[in-house]
């Protein structure tokens, strides 16, 4: 075979012309961002949010700018923006410390952000004198109406946003902030927005403060007026049933084309806080478990003696130390009472119990200061507050699974509407892969996961950009819209000291 | 027709070089023409790199060819999970080579052959969402191998070259997709340079025929081992500091693979050579790219390469006494396996056409041009084993789409008295 002079001037002319013009430029086929948006069947001129931390962007145990620009609301109104979204004004704070000044005071309980001290792998609040005055009401109205710490019914309560009621705890210095007025309620500004859209994100604290707390609360069911509860409790689902209808309705009474997004309550059991400390860590060996076990001999002949006919419990309670990795030992107000014979209520901790995340700073460590016999988890038994039990937890799960049916329910009888699974969401989250978000993953690995934030409860922003994006995605369904997802690689994680 | 090509030459800048790895085949402007076949062709003093053995047939008594080539390369990467879109701005790359070939006797022709084989640079955007795997890298490295050639009779050549290898890299990347010390990413770059070894160039020519000759090529192994040289850890948070120091040295090495060529070229007619080639680099020497740091960290990447052939095939036609004209094209496959994709060697498969002429001035003196193009698919690609050495990472696969495009021109000047 024998090329012709002017077959090779062919493709001389080919390879030159595929330098010269364009046609030979790199593309690909479906570009990203070349594509129309639109909003579909929403209107999203006027969005406000409502809800807690989740809703506010708390992170690292504080709200802090960055963490309130970074919120999930804020990124949602960022890509609302770009399919006929107005403006979206949050109640700032004023550093990036994110504690609170009450009067010019510091206050313990609302501290700065927490870092993580990479050489003590922990973590740690930043230094640095806050500069956030809760007694600087800022005018509103805002579109993130987010509160931390809010429960359903503060809500709707007319003491929430009154100065007056600090001290008392009444009031929320995160509501007293920003609130339109001392007797006004978080779902009043809201509603008063007149919204075209809105996302209601509440009842995680309805059950979380008594999850996080160790179950020292009350489950207040049966119990349906939330002025008597304390801070600690489980709301009742029947109040909460009742509440949830009431914050729907004032925003479709205040603009009956309405549409909306709820949110449900993630599984507490997802959450680092209650899965990182584990309930058998404990390193001993053969000596220290040979004296642990002499010093609970007594207390195994006497729940031997004493439950003669429950062998069951028996075995629950009694108490072996080997060498190696061991179950620490924990109070659990379940047991049969024995105190009045000497013998505390107390076992070695199973796979079913959960420690909280606190309790890792207090494991190990003696109760009382040099005396090696009293350490806790080993010689003392941890406390109530240190341990979710069974029983507390199943409190929690019948409650929030009752509100979670609550939020179905409400989402699905109204087709303006839309219901996320964030119980989903943060299950995904926990599982060993994590969620691949497109360029990268997230786990709910406490500090090197990425999903949460160094108080192992609230997410980070990266993670709260992944749960925007979620909503998006329904919202592109459910409303026929086609908004833009963002990257949540361009958010941050955890931060180091 | 000489003014024709500068002026087309001119006018684009563009022709193609590389795919997978960083080898970039660009060694001589009349083997670029081809398809950059070669280890059979007799033709200039570019048989320095292609095949020494050949150096005895050349027919002066002195022969010299130098030559550079402008790359532009580019690589687009975008996700659409995450909508984003990122893409290099490379500066052109430029390999360049000088050969000079003398007759000693009959038998016997020295020669010296300096070529730069291996390179890569590439420049994401700083911060891009590939990162914490590469925001720039930049390899450079100059070979020299003085060359003797033996001519055993008129069908069997054989020649032979130590290479003296100098190597300089410079790297950088973020250490992970989230630690930041006042908002700025934290990230390292690592830099070596003048690091140095010694390989080898063999060649066997053997012409059973008068229009036919079969060429063999081995180019041995190289290993750049950088000890000491310079790393600095940057915006890095203060309990962080001990573990990732600034201003600390490493130790890493660097694998230049072995390649071996088998090729033949068939004079069609007294006018027309055909030349095909196949190349085979022993791209699966490189398993990891290992860094040890001064305080012992250590930084483990894998990459387990794999060996590629590369298949091209060239013609060569002679117009008049003053013009030659010459076209090839060669598929390039990339060493890189599935999972293990980076985008500091963002390129796939790809498919290279070239083109290339050279025009005599005088009886002496040649000037060569040669266009390469490389075609390139769009690919769906990860990097699943990100370094799990690192303690502050929570990182576990970077992937997205990719699309690359690689066009290089090049000018080439031969002499020979």
């Amino acid at each position: 075979m024998m090329l012709k002079k002017n077959q090779i001037f062919k493709v001389t002319g080919l390879i030159i012309s595929c330098a010269v013009i364009s046609a030979c430029d790199t593309s690909f086929d479906k570009p990203v961002g070349d594509v129309s948006y639109s909003n579909g069947t929403a209107d999203f001129s006027k969005f406000v949010s409502i809800g807690d931390s989740l809703t506010a962007g708390y992170a690292d145990n504080a709200l802090y700018l960055s963490g309130q620009e970074n919120s999930y609301p804020a990124i949602l109104a960022q890509q609302f923006a770009k399919v006929g979204g107005g403006s979206f004004a949050q109640p700032l704070v004023s550093d990036n410390l994110g504690g609170l000044l009450i009067g010019g005071n510091e206050n313990s309980e609302f501290g700065n952000r927490y870092v993580l001290n990479a050489e003590t792998k922990s973590p740690e609040p930043i230094t640095g004198t806050p500069t956030t005055e809760v007694t600087d009401v800022l005018p509103g109205p805002f579109n993130n109406m987010g509160v931390p710490g809010a429960k359903s019914f503060h809500l709707l309560s007319t003491d929430y946003g009154d100065q007056a009621g600090l001290g008392a705890g009444t009031a929320n210095p995160y509501f007293v902030r920003f609130a339109s007025a001392t007797n006004t309620t978080m779902i009043a500004d809201a509603a008063a927005q007149l919204p075209s859209f809105f996302v209601i994100w509440v009842g995680n604290n309805d059950v979380l403060s008594y999850a996080t707390s160790g179950g020292i609360g009350t489950d207040q069911r049966g119990n349906i007026n939330p002025a008597t509860y304390s801070s600690s409790d489980i709301t009742d689902p029947t109040a909460f049933a009742g509440i949830y209808t009431q914050l729907v309705s004032a925003f479709t009474t205040a603009n009956a084309d309405v549409k909306g997004v709820l949110i449900n309550i993630p599984d507490i059991s997802t959450l680092p806080y209650f899965k990182t400390v584990p309930y058998n860590a404990v390193p001993l060996d053969q000596t220290n478990a040979d004296d642990l076990n002499a010093a609970y001999t007594a207390y195994n002949k006497g729940v031997t003696a004493l439950l003669a006919g429950q062998p069951d419990e028996v075995a629950k309670r009694t108490i072996t130390f080997a060498a190696g990795q061991n179950a620490v030992v924990i109070s659990d107000e379940d047991l049969t009472d024995l105190s009045g014979s000497g013998l505390p209520s107390m076992r070695q901790a199973t796979a079913n119990d959960l420690l909280v995340l606190t309790s890792s700073s207090k494991i190990g460590t003696p109760k009382i200061e040099n005396d090696q016999t009293s350490i806790w988890g080993l010689g003392v038994p941890l406390e109530d507050a240190d341990v979710l039990i069974p029983s507390e937890i199943e409190l929690i799960n019948t409650a929030r699974l009752a509100f979670n049916n609550t939020i179905k329910t409400t989402a699905d009888a109204n087709d303006n509407l839309l219901f996320v699974d964030i119980e989903a969401i943060m299950a995904e989250l926990s599982t060993t892969a994590g969620i691949d978000y497109g360029t990268g993953s997230i786990t709910a690995i406490y500090a090197t996961g990425g999903g949460f934030s160094l108080d192992g409860v609230h997410p980070t922003a990266r993670a709260y950009s992944v749960i925007a994006n979620r909503i998006i995605t329904t919202i592109n369904t459910g409303f026929s819209a086609n908004i833009p997802a963002v990257d949540p690689g361009n958010y941050t994680t955890i931060f180091v000291k | 027709m000489k003014i024709k090509i500068l002026v087309i030459a001119s006018m684009c800048i563009s022709t193609s070089a590389f795919a997978g790895g960083y080898r970039v085949a660009l060694q001589g402007e009349q083997a670029t023409g081809m398809g950059h076949a070669g280890v059979a062709m007799t033709e200039s003093a570019e048989v320095v790199f292609f095949n020494p053995a050949s150096m005895s047939l050349l027919t002066e008594q002195t022969h010299i060819s130098a030559g550079i080539t402008i790359i532009d390369s580019k690589t687009k990467y975008q996700n659409t999970a995450a909508n984003v879109a990122a893409e290099t701005d490379n500066p052109y790359g430029t390999p360049l080579y000088l050969y000079y070939v003398r007759k000693y006797d009959e038998r016997i022709s020295l020669g010296l052959g300096v070529y730069t084989p291996y390179g890569n640079t590439v420049e994401w955007k700083k911060d891009w969402p590939g990162s914490h795997l590469v925001n720039n890298i930049s390899l450079k490295t100059i070979f020299v191998q003085p060359t003797i050639s033996f001519k055993a009779n008129n069908k069997l050549s054989v020649g032979f070259g130590p290479i003296y290898v100098n190597g300089s890299v410079e790297f950088n990347r973020n250490l992970t997709t989230g630690l930041t010390e006042n908002g700025n990413r934290s990230n390292v770059t690592v830099e070596a340079k003048g690091i140095t070894d010694w390989g080898m160039n063999f060649g066997v020519l053997f012409k059973p025929a008068e229009a036919l000759a079969v060429g063999i090529n081995y180019r041995s192994l190289v290993n750049l081992n950088a000890n000491d040289e310079k790393a600095n850890f940057e915006n890095i948070p203060d309990t962080f500091k001990s573990t990732y120091p600034a201003d600390t040295t490493f130790d890493a090495k660097l694998v230049l693979p072995a390649e071996l060529t088998i090729g033949i070229s068939y004079n069609l007619n007294s006018s027309t050579i055909l030349a095909v080639d196949i190349n085979r680099t022993y791209w699966s020497e490189y398993k990891s790219l290992d860094l040890t740091f001064a305080n012992g960290a250590e930084s483990n990447n894998l990459r387990n390469y794999n060996d590629v052939n590369v298949y091209r095939v060239g013609i060569q036609h002679k117009l008049s006494n003053a013009l030659t004209i010459r076209g090839g094209a060669y598929f390039d496959s990339t060493p890189i396996s599935d999972g293990y994709h980076t985008p500091e060697t963002p390129r796939n498969d790809s498919t290279g056409l070239t083109a290339g002429a050279s025009y005599k001035i005088t009886k002496q003196m040649e000037v060569d041009v040669s266009f390469l193009y490389l075609m390139f698919k769009e690919f769906k690609a990860s990097y699943d084993y990100i370094d799990d050495n690192n303690p502050a990472t929570l990182d576990t696969s970077f992937k997205g789409e990719y699309i690359s495009s690689v066009k290089a021109i090049g000018f080439g000047l031969n002499y020979k008295y």
